[in-house]
């Protein structure tokens, strides 16, 4: 094959910008700037004694300019499908900027997981909106909470912008915002402010692997009043009884789309890099064995937990115990938190939730066997163009069916429906519809008798 | 083993290389001189836009062709001889052939405009064209195009996407009316008008002038007005690429010619797609049919025919679609732009205009014969089941619903569609 590319994909962003930036577009990129450069000062300790001041010149000052930035962008074209020059900017096409970002977020989750006392300046920034919340002094969590909430708020302003015109992707768009700011960053910080355990309603077992770890069931039960009861009989009723029911009536979009806060990530702060996943289909074989993989980790290491602490400790000794160590130095910190996030700029938003995800890889089984959900494809409309396939976050080859008619039921989908906004035939729909009907005759064979 | 030659490794070409591996095992090599793998054409305005890369614009894996045993060669076809049955490359590589399909596809027109080959002037129709874009659009401070056809309209958007700004001629009083009703076309023209188009209605080409450097340097109209530009995009429509079948023995008039089975007048050679022209048994005028989706079903059609289950090509409901900037287009059935005989037309549109529907019917047994959408989603079953069992415009309007399209949670129209129909009755 000829390697033709656009010359202007030689040499990013120069050859042909974009619109050129309007000028409180530059002030919101200066703003925010000059946030980011107060938060590397601060980590010299010089915010130490007057941190409400730090904390708003350094992250208060980046989210406003991030949002003077964002915001303008509402006049700037008529509402639409705006992905031009994606594939030509260095931050979405894999040039330096990209590498630059990635290298920046994975060491902050080095750092965050491995070297946590190197963060301590930042975190004592946070010290009064943790007061505030909480009562109590901030930690390197809810330093990391906050990043992750203003992330989720900053980009899914962005993203209510992007898809003005797209009702689907705004009441989505609002609903991962409401689930982090609420059940993930507001009501566990009010939990602490009661005295009560840190709880996060809106995950559950196996992706938050530790609430039906006994060491944790054990310790919510044993909490006074009866919120840990509560906390528990919650988290086993979200696993073992709304993931199933949910799904088999929404697909898991129900979680992975519209809740959860990884995809909650991954749909504001990851959506300029979602065209970035792998599509092929050597990439959906090795999906298929990793994920899968590790949800038999996942599996083994709570079974190994129960048992050996149903035995005190005799069965296995400390065995399953380091199990659940690596379980979570493996898994919970490597794959979901370093590669997850950190690799967002190089290979797409959703690693995790496609390779790594347990809690994704039972909601797939539910949604491909036992579900109302599928992507209609619109007849014979498909010009095979391969928007929806680049746009799909999970790497999934959407054009593949949709040329043959065919609708899509695929295990990894989370119901985003990127690919139904971008199509420019209007031949993709997300629905919810009688099982019986899903895997329909395909084009090939069913238009020409 | 008998040994299937393909010419064109369009959507027509490929389609029908694929439905015959699924049914035979005979040897199948597609040649094409364009590029060495099928790709989109549809999508080559969004590699230009950076919406995708052209390596995304491939429908298959590159593994998938000697995966299905597709041979494709690379080449331009000095000669085909068909008493001998053999074609022959530029390169001297020589293919016999027991049965072959020329699938070549279509060419720009040109309507012999003085200056219509200056460098810097150009149609978009294959890859080769998209290369020559970009080296045609560096550095240019405005671009004329000329046509106001399907590929006019996304050569505007693909230029603006890059800041050029674009003079627009259409001949015709409003965007596309010779094919859309007067009601739809003022829509899209005030669409092209809102995206900052130089939109001229009514204005014909005269020539397009050389600067110094012997490239374009304006264009003027037929009101004599000289549009100073760099570029110059002819898009005036297409016509079947029969170049090679007319030195060949093929019978050809503007396409080449074949019946509803997709022969030609040569047993064992073949045409479809947008360069052939099919004349039907029963005597009604030629057609030649230069869509994506015709192309796909041609191709599902010969291919068996070509395996022995001799299929007439037939087409179904006829239906359609594009996008006109934001603005998303469905057509089912039998619309003209102008009110046939016998035929009325119920219209309804949006008050903040972007959004319409006609529904053409009989105006007597209140038949539907067509529909037109802008803006809304339909679904295409239902659209061409509504046309096929002759249903009422009543009926349709009644159960619109069951043809919406949307995205969930979509608004919906159906209310005010059939408020409006019920006020007027």
């Amino acid at each position: 094959m000829q390697t033709f590319q656009p010359a202007a994909l030689l040499a990013p962003h120069s050859s042909h910008g974009g619109k050129p930036l309007r000028r409180i577009q530059k002030t919101g990129l200066a703003i925010f700037a000059a946030g980011l450069l107060m938060l590397a000062v601060s980590l010299t300790g010089a915010g130490h004694s007057r941190p409400l001041l730090f904390f708003l010149l350094s992250i208060g000052l980046a989210t406003a300019g991030a949002l003077i930035y964002i915001l303008p962008q509402v006049k700037e074209d008529p509402p639409g499908i705006r992905n031009n020059h994606i594939f030509f900017r260095g931050m979405t096409a894999r040039g330096a900027p990209a590498w630059l970002t990635a290298a920046i977020l994975t060491g902050f989750y080095v750092l965050l997981y491995w070297f946590p006392q190197t963060l301590y300046p930042w975190v004592r920034l946070t010290d009064p909106l943790s007061n505030l919340l909480s009562g109590r002094p901030a930690d390197h969590w809810f330093l990391y909470g906050t990043f992750y909430t203003l992330a989720v708020l900053v980009m899914g302003v962005r993203m209510l912008i992007r898809y003005r015109h797209n009702r689907y992707q705004l009441i989505r768009t609002l609903s991962v915002m409401f689930f982090q700011l609420g059940f993930a960053y507001l009501i566990p910080a009010f939990l602490k402010a009661l005295n009560q355990p840190e709880f996060y309603f809106s995950y559950f077992w196996p992706l938050k692997y530790d609430y039906l770890f006994p060491n944790d069931v054990k310790r919510l039960l044993a909490q006074p009043g009866g919120l840990g009861v509560f906390m528990v009989f919650w988290g086993a009723a979200m696993s073992f009884i709304a993931v199933p029911v949910l799904t088999y009536f929404f697909g898991k979009r129900w979680y992975c789309s519209w809740v959860c806060g990884c995809g909650g990530l991954a749909e504001t702060l990851g959506d300029p890099y979602r065209h970035l996943s792998d599509k092929s289909l050597k990439a959906w074989k090795i999906e298929r064995y990793l994920i899968h993989g590790v949800l038999v980790f996942v599996v083994l290491t709570t079974a190994l937990l129960w048992i050996n602490s149903a035995g005190e400790g005799r069965f296995f000794g400390s065995l399953s115990g380091a199990f659940a160590c690596w379980y979570g130095f493996l898994i919970g910190a490597m794959f979901s938190g370093v590669i997850g996030v950190g690799f967002y700029p190089l290979m797409g938003s959703r690693v995790w939730c496609r390779f790594g995800c347990p809690l994704a890889a039972i909601l797939g089984i539910v949604q491909k066997y036992f579900s109302r959900f599928r992507i209609t494809t619109n007849g014979g409309q498909c010009i095979s163009c391969g928007n929806c396939s680049t746009y799909c976050e999970m790497g999934i080859d959407v054009r593949w069916y949709a040329q043959r008619g065919q609708n899509i039921i695929r295990a990894s989908c989370v119901g985003c429906g990127v690919c139904a906004a971008v199509c420019p035939r209007g031949v993709l729909k997300l629905e919810n519809a009688a099982p019986g009907e899903r895997y329909n005759v395909t084009l090939e064979d069913s238009l020409l008798k | 083993m008998q040994h299937l030659v393909i010419i064109g490794n369009g959507i027509t070409g490929i389609t029908t290389a694929r439905q015959v591996r699924k049914r035979s095992d005979m040897k199948i090599t597609v040649i094409s001189n364009e590029t060495d793998y099928f790709f989109s054409r549809t999508a080559l305005m969004y590699v230009f836009m950076g919406h995708l890369r052209f390596e995304q614009t491939k429908p298959y894996e590159d593994w998938f062709w000697p995966k299905n045993r597709i041979e494709l060669v690379r080449g331009t076809l000095t000669e085909l001889n068909t008493g001998e049955k053999f074609v022959r490359l530029e390169d001297g590589q020589m293919f016999r052939y027991d049965k072959l399909v020329i699938a070549t596809g279509s060419q720009t027109n040109k309507f012999n405009w003085p200056g219509q080959d200056l460098p810097g002037v150009q149609g978009l129709y294959s890859y080769q064209d998209l290369q020559l874009l970009e080296e045609n659009s560096r550095g240019v401070s405005r671009a004329v195009i000329v046509g106001g056809g399907l590929i006019g309209i996304e050569l505007a958007e693909m230029l603006l996407s890059r800041n050029i700004p674009v003079t627009f001629l259409v001949r015709e009083n409003y965007y596309w009316d010779n094919v859309l009703p007067r009601e739809e076309a003022r829509l899209i023209s005030r669409h092209v008008l809102e995206h900052g188009i130089d939109l001229r209605l009514h204005t014909n080409l005269k020539e397009i002038l050389p600067g110094e450097n012997g490239r374009v340097r304006a264009a003027v109209t037929e009101f004599g007005e000289e549009i100073p530009c760099q570029l110059v995009g002819l898009t005036p429509g297409v016509h079947p690429n029969i170049d090679l079948a007319k030195k060949s023995g093929v019978a050809v008039n503007r396409g080449v010619l074949v019946n509803e089975y997709l022969e030609t007048n040569i047993p064992g050679v073949y045409a479809a797609g947008d360069c052939a022209e099919i004349v039907a048994e029963d005597g009604g005028p030629a057609r030649i049919e230069q869509l994506w989706y015709t192309g796909r079903l041609q191709g599902q059609a010969l291919a068996k025919t070509i395996c022995g289950e001799r299929t007439r090509y037939q087409r179904g409901v006829w239906f359609n679609s594009a996008k006109f900037f934001d603005l998303e287009y469905q057509t089912y059935g039998f619309v003209s732009n102008e009110p046939r005989e016998g035929e009325s037309s119920f219209y309804w549109e949006d008050p903040g205009g972007k959004r319409c529907l006609r529904l053409v019917y009989r105006t007597g047994s209140r038949e539907l014969v067509g529909i037109n959408v802008f803006g809304i989603r339909l679904r295409q079953q239902v659209c061409e089941r509504w046309i096929r069992e002759k249903r009422s415009l009543e009926y349709v309007l009644e159960h619109l619903r069951e043809a919406n399209f949307d995205p969930e949670f979509f608004r919906r129209f159906e209310p005010e569609i059939l408020r409006q129909h019920r006020l007027a009755m």
